[in-house]
């Protein structure tokens, strides 16, 4: 987005980096599937939220300690204590991946000893960063209970139905990421018999849409299971794995992605390789952050607020 | 697991460096290939070797990366840290695809000629 005034015409990356740039603090909602921004972030506070109000957290890449942030620990606490402090209790919050930077015991054990200061109910999901213990069996043992295959559920909380997604198992030479034939089958009955005007929140590390399949930004078989999810009025999908906020609305389906507590990671194809994105210091926490969700029933609405760090 | 990974690609390397034996008379050390992982690339991408020969990935990103086969061809490498190696001996000629089982889209190949052939007429 710092690269916004490139006289370089409109192409695919600019038009992704603005996306980037309209995304953050923008405030949408749904009304009849129909997606409206209503205005900037202050004006979206002003609004009393009223129904379900959750949070997302991602990326926590516990263990994590290269220059781009030498303490991933720190910043994951600053989330922690922000969510800690906010004047309205979240029902939840959602974990959408990358708990650990490479699946040691203690990293987990670090990162669910920050949480659960939060004395919240947290559904997690894994990222690939999760499954790297030889017999990938850690996260499985610690956040898998009560799941089905790699670790995928659903459960439903003040009418809205939530699914969280496994797409970071099995992933096949030169694809994305992947979800697979078993839970697809599973996605298509979990949602068969359910009223079309049950909101969807459907949630995954990686990017359920094609971000940016040069860096393997994207879901092989996203597309299938979002055609599962036509029918209904409102559907959310909510991701990590990117580290910076990113929003595309299509149809009925919103698709949100959050920031990482842990370190940023480049606009698509502005630097050589997604790898992590050093910034100046005082610049580190504004690009770091959470992803407040709610739900206006009645209305139909839904409100995604993003906040860093620090502003 | 890992112990059982070194002693396969330590005993590969000694079968192959005695079958090389016969006909690399110029060479005394089993042949070596090294390949660098560095912003989510293999360099270079493709690498012929003779058979025998031990290729070593090493990750220079801040990030962790993993060696799979395609085909499960050889054996997966446990997950790579910065600045982490994994080695291999390449026994059985043939083109080996590979990939990072974290990024997939990182590919790479590597291809294993006869020991024996060009370097008997040599």
């Amino acid at each position: 987005m710092r690269d916004f005034d490139r006289d370089d015409g409109v192409n695919r990356r600019r038009v992704l980096e603005c996306m980037t740039w309209v995304g953050t603090g923008v405030l949408w909602t749904i009304a009849g599937g129909v997606p409206h921004a209503l205005g900037i972030m202050g004006e979206a506070q002003a609004q009393e939220a009223k129904g379900l109000t959750f949070l997302q957290i991602s990326d926590s890449h516990m263990g994590f300690d290269k220059p781009a942030n030498p303490n991933a620990l720190g910043t994951l606490q600053a989330a922690v204590s922000k969510i800690i402090a906010l004047p309205q209790k979240p029902a939840f919050m959602i974990h959408t991946g990358d708990i650990s930077h490479l699946s040691l015991e203690s990293q987990f054990d670090d990162a669910d000893r920050i949480i659960s200061e939060t004395k919240l109910d947290v559904h997690y999901v894994p990222g690939e960063h999760d499954f790297l213990d030889p017999e990938q069996k850690f996260y499985r043992e610690r956040y898998g209970r009560g799941t089905k295959g790699a670790g995928w559920y659903s459960f439903d909380a003040n009418g809205v139905h939530f699914i969280g997604l496994v797409n970071v198992v099995d992933l096949k030479a030169g694809g994305l990421g992947n979800l697979g034939h078993e839970q697809l089958e599973w996605l298509e009955a979990d949602v068969k018999g359910r009223s079309a005007s049950t909101p969807i929140v459907v949630f995954a590390h990686i990017p359920l849409w094609t971000v940016y399949p040069e860096w393997g930004w994207g879901t092989e078989d996203g597309a299938q299971a979002l055609s599962y999810l036509k029918k209904f009025g409102s559907v959310t999908v909510l991701n990590g794995h990117i580290h910076q906020v990113m929003q595309k609305v299509e149809g009925n389906v919103t698709f949100h992605t959050a920031r990482s507590t842990a370190f940023p990671q480049p606009a698509p194809g502005a630097a050589p390789s997604p790898g992590p994105m050093k910034v100046a210091d005082d610049k580190l926490r504004t690009m770091l952050g959470t992803a407040s969700i709610t739900f206006k029933q009645n209305e139909q609405r839904l409100a995604i607020i993003d906040t860093p760090l620090q502003a | 697991m890992m112990r059982s990974v070194l002693a396969a690609a330590v005993l590969g390397a000694f079968v192959g460096s005695g079958l090389a034996g016969g006909v690399m008379v110029a060479s005394a050390a089993s042949p070596a290939a090294v390949v660098s992982i560095d912003n989510f690339t293999f360099t270079p991408p493709t690498v012929t070797v003779k058979a025998g020969t031990t290729v070593t990935w090493t990750n220079k990103d801040d990030i962790p990366h993993g060696i799979a086969a395609t085909n499960n061809a050889f054996t997966r490498s446990k997950a790579l840290d910065t600045d982490d190696s994994y080695s291999f001996t390449f026994t059985t000629p043939g083109t080996y695809q590979y990939f990072c089982y974290v990024h997939p889209h990182m590919t790479g190949t590597i291809v294993v000629q006869a020991a024996t052939g060009s370097n008997a007429t040599n």
